[in-house]
């Protein structure tokens, strides 16, 4: 009998009624984390002397979870997969993971993500490439990358993730699982390594709308140490969580998923829009109304370089504070210069250091107007209309994507239809600090793919009571990855 | 002068009277132990946020009302990013352009000592905070994290002081103002005050080329640069070099009384500022506002106004006592006493604060509180001692720690004025002295201090002079 590949109030249940203690899950979930570890490399630190916690009333207690590397948790090392930190064990818990300790929760990993969460790939972390349980070959996307990986191989029922683009929704798709990042200020981001703080949201990945919910509401509230953060104690999403979306309206983008847009598009495209507007239809079936609505196509255009400027710009400013003088490897040099400039050479990959270029760049004094200034005003465009589209309509829905996890040997692929906005359209709810969440809506040459609905801020019941009906009239639902089925 | 010599200044004040940093809950105070005022953020710990500290806006606010500024609408932030070792997370939290500062474009009348007035006009007013402070030893440097995230107010003027002295004395009100609004002590021993001064010489209405001084930590030290720099670009001016005057940095150097090169402004960093995302924009209320305006205190200005016309205090002692709010507040607990302005400002401006810049202390450690300085005046007006044994009594009591009424009762400390005794004693006096007598009556009226010296010197300083002297008048006359 196995627990972590169930549903947290399965699991629950199961540990109230002593059919299982939280001795026993730990036990478990550790053995599967090292299982998978030399296929996935899902994690930095697992942490083997995870202590059991009593069984309360509360659905979290006894039960174990993974934590993004990328969250300051006392006493762990905690290295944001860089090796700028990758002897730092930090003395204060992010407020997330202590809300989810207080309510009993056992984190037993600390899971690989892309070097600071910058990156998509989850091949950047100082530990090596995470690959994707569903088939090896392939990337989990990032950058919550390992916690993707670990939640659909069953280490446990869910993980925390952090998202400035689409680090949660992204990986969650490719993984076959479900992914969520509330309202921007939900959750506190003390103790988040920073990598753009107007972008940076805290979130989880799990196997169901009601274990995200479960575990949002655990993780959420306002916070001292973050101004950002607002008084959601009315708000109980597990509580509230429905499947009565009668008269919901949606709307998906024209101009992204439309697949005549796309003259050359490869099978793999076609499949994936065409599954996409299956799911279509079954919304439609339960009563929801889904809209085609045209946006500007100038502002789809504009989204990766808007969210490169703007995240990059933060990033620079964000990691200055690593010098390695008062934490980290120290560098080497006759001078505090010499040091600096040691250390942050040596622990950095080629990415980063790019983009702290390109941050650099669009932010000195001759070039601001132009690019970050510039960047500030169509992010705002960009979420007035949003904002204006929420007033017609609960949600958006779009496929998250342009297809299955993509192979990681695979060469550069030749463009031959841009499907940047297709990758890149999920930023929007980042810009717009919008509730989003991606759920599985079916497979691709037997690759999961995944749907995400996103709605205006503190609309976060709107957006999972839609995404829990959705889930519900398809069979993804609490999916395991098998990676001995679908080896290719 | 030849030159018309412009001067512009940058006055930095710790806000010293919060009990938190400005962006860190890190107790805000002076401790001899280092990095043992700091939370996680003010080190720059991975994953730490700045949460404002409202009370800081609050004094930030009243100044920018104090100084005339505007306010803006909206209360936000920016980054300002280098990298030095004294600013551990790579940013200041600070604000730099308009509309970020709490205060803009405003303006402040001061007087001088002679009564004569000129304004100065505020470019801005901004809340910010500290860095850290660094010791720079022979071949190690090190750094103490408590200064970091203290907060700090910069007080940007226009270029539009013409002299040294009209600096200071601005400086010098303007830390009067931080103290009376209980923001700061203001104290530049402390490091709570750092300015950096803007200098440059013109032959007409056009300005110079402008020379920064960086980071001079007291108003001695604001005189002596300006001076000095004013001295050096003259000089140059005279030389036909004026063309050596260079858009630049300099520091001012307090052994030589010189300054320094430090860099061009050819070389100025780009700080690369943008908006804080940490700290969400927050409307002003005017409420608030209102309620801030009203909360001001009586100013030092306006202090003296009230000493001169209520207190009849020449404008000189009334301007000596408003210039530190502690001594201010010593003399209106005096005035509280029921102890005579007059004799309370003649106590103050004389004795003790002569006693207080000697011995380096301040005026709330002194063992004479307006208490005891009253009883202790009380007797001399009474006449029971004189003025001279009041001030000597003073001394010895603060020296002592010892009620100065005791030490006049243990040392039978009492004036003679009673009128039997003194004339009995005068007669003897002049019984002992007919060469004397006949010198007085001759011209030499010079002896007549010669008696009343012996007066005091047969009652060893207790017999009351004024008495005395209105006895001998009457027995040398008849």
């Amino acid at each position: 009998m196995t627990y972590m590949d169930k549903t947290l109030i399965e699991i629950h249940e199961s540990l109230k009624k002593g059919e299982v203690t939280s001795e026993e899950l730990i036990k478990e979930s550790l053995e599967k984390a090292h299982k998978i570890q030399p296929k996935t490399n899902s994690f930095v630190t697992i942490i083997d002397d995870a202590k059991p916690t009593e069984v309360t009333d509360d659905i979290l207690s006894g039960i174990p979870y993974g934590v993004k590397d990328n969250y300051s948790t006392k006493g762990i090392l905690s290295t944001g997969s860089s090796n700028t930190l990758k002897n730092y064990i930090p003395f204060f818990t992010a407020t997330a993971v202590e809300n989810l300790e207080k309510k009993g929760a056992i984190c037993i990993g600390k899971t690989t993500l892309d070097e600071f969460g910058m990156g998509g790939t989850g091949t950047t972390a100082h530990t090596g490439i995470v690959h994707n349980p569903w088939d090896y070959q392939r990337m989990c996307a990032g950058s919550s990358s390992g916690s993707a990986a670990s939640v659909a191989a069953g280490v446990y029922p869910y993980a925390l993730g952090s998202d400035t683009g689409d680090s949660i929704r992204k990986p969650a798709a490719y993984c076959g699982i479900v992914g969520y990042k509330p309202t921007y200020g939900m959750i506190s981001r003390y103790g988040l390594f920073p990598f753009a703080s107007s972008l940076d949201h805290c979130g989880v990945l799990a196997r169901s709308v009601m274990d995200a919910a479960i575990v949002v509401d655990g993780m959420k509230g306002i916070d001292k140490h973050d101004m950002t953060t607002w008084d959601s104690s009315e708000i109980n999403l597990y509580q509230n969580l429905s499947q009565d979306i009668q008269g919901k309206k949606l709307f998906y983008i024209k101009e992204i998923c439309d697949i005549e847009n796309y003259p050359n598009a490869s099978d793999e495209l076609k499949s994936h829009l065409e599954n996409f507007q299956q799911t279509i239809k079954k919304c439609e079936e339960m009563g929801i109304k889904v809209d085609e609505v045209s946006f500007d196509e100038k502002l789809l255009n504009a989204l990766p370089s808007v969210y490169v400027i703007i995240s990059c710009a933060e990033a620079t400013s964000n990691m200055s504070n690593l010098t390695g003088f008062i934490f980290g490897p120290r560098g080497e040099g006759k001078n505090y210069i010499e040091m600096m400039k040691d250390y942050r050479t040596k622990g950095f990959s080629p990415l980063i250091k790019r983009r702290f270029i390109i941050g650099s760049y669009v932010l000195q004094k001759e070039n601001q107007e132009k690019y970050f200034k510039n960047a500030q005003r169509v992010r705002r465009l960009i979420v007035d209309k949003m904002k204006e589209l929420f007033k017609d309509y609960d949600a958006l829905i779009m496929p998250v994507g342009s297809g299955p996890a993509k192979l990681l040997n695979q060469e550069e692929e030749r463009i031959k239809d841009d499907t940047t906005a297709l990758e890149e359209h999920l930023q929007i709810g980042n810009f717009g600090g919008f509730p989003s969440i991606t759920i599985p809506n079916g497979f691709v040459n037997n690759l999961p793919v995944g749907v995400n609905i996103t709605g205006n801020c503190y609309k976060d019941q709107d957006v999972l009571n839609i995404a829990y009906a959705l889930e519900s009239q398809m069979n993804y639902k609490n999916q395991i990855a098998k990676e001995d089925v679908h080896e290719i | 002068m030849k030159y018309n010599v412009t001067i512009g200044l940058e006055m930095h004040c710790e806000i010293s009277k919060t009990n938190t940093k400005v962006f860190s809950s890190a107790r805000n105070g002076y401790s001899e132990i280092p990095n043992s005022n700091i939370q996680p953020v003010d080190m720059g710990f991975p994953g730490t946020l700045p949460v404002l500290n409202k009370e800081c806006v609050r004094m930030a606010l009243m100044m920018s009302e104090i100084l005339h500024c505007k306010q803006p609408e909206y209360m936000y932030f920016e980054r300002k990013n280098y990298y030095y070792p004294d600013l551990p997370k790579g940013y200041q939290i600070t604000q730099n352009t308009p509309p970020a500062p709490v205060g803009m474009d405003g303006y402040i009348d001061i007087e001088r000592n002679d009564g004569s007035k000129f304004r100065v006009l505020i470019d801005n007013i901004h809340l910010e905070e500290d860095a850290a402070s660094m010791t720079h030893l022979y071949d190690i440097s090190t750094i103490n994290y408590n200064r970091a995230g203290v907060p700090l107010l910069e007080l940007v003027t226009k270029p539009c002081l013409h002299s040294a002295e009209d600096a200071v004395t601005f400086l010098e009100y303007m830390r009067s103002v931080y103290q009376y609004c209980d923001i700061s002590e203001a104290d530049s021993k402390k490091g709570q005050i750092r300015c950096d001064v803007n200098v440059s010489i013109s032959e007409n209405e056009e300005l110079g080329t402008k020379v920064e001084i960086k980071n001079v930590n007291s108003f001695g030290g604001v005189k002596e640069a300006i001076k000095y720099e004013i001295k050096r670009q003259t000089e140059l001016k005279e030389n036909g070099r004026y063309e050596e005057v260079e858009q630049e940095t300099r520091r001012y150097d307090e052994e030589s009384n010189t300054t320094i090169r430090m860099r061009s402004k050819v070389d100025a960093i780009d700080y690369k500022y943008f908006i804080e995302p940490n700290i969400p924009k927050f409307k002003i209320s005017s409420d608030w506002l209102t309620k801030i305006k009203e909360s001001i205190p009586k100013l030092p200005y306006e202090r003296k106004e009230v000493y001169q016309n209520e207190y009849g205090l020449s404008s000189y002692d009334a301007g000596v006592i408003v210039k530190e709010k502690k001594i201010a507040d010593y003399f209106e607990k005096c005035l509280n006493e029921n102890m005579d302005a007059k004799t309370a400002a003649n106590w103050l401006t004389g004795p003790i604060l002569g006693y207080l810049s000697k011995n380096e202390m301040d005026i709330n450690d002194l063992f004479i509180t307006p208490q005891k300085l009253f009883s202790l005046t009380e007797e001399i007006r009474k006449g029971n001692i004189s003025s001279k044994q009041g001030k000597e009594l003073f001394y010895e009591a603060i020296e002592e720690k010892k009620d100065p009424l005791v030490i006049m009762k243990e040392k039978n400390m009492v004036q003679i004025s009673d009128e039997e005794t003194l004339t009995k004693l005068i007669d003897e006096i002049l019984s002992e002295n007919t060469k004397q007598i006949e010198m007085y009556h001759n011209g030499k009226t010079n002896m007549f201090d010669y008696f009343v010296g012996q007066a005091m010197k047969k009652t060893k300083g207790q017999a009351n002079p004024v008495k005395v002297k209105e006895i001998l008048i009457t027995k040398l006359n008849n």
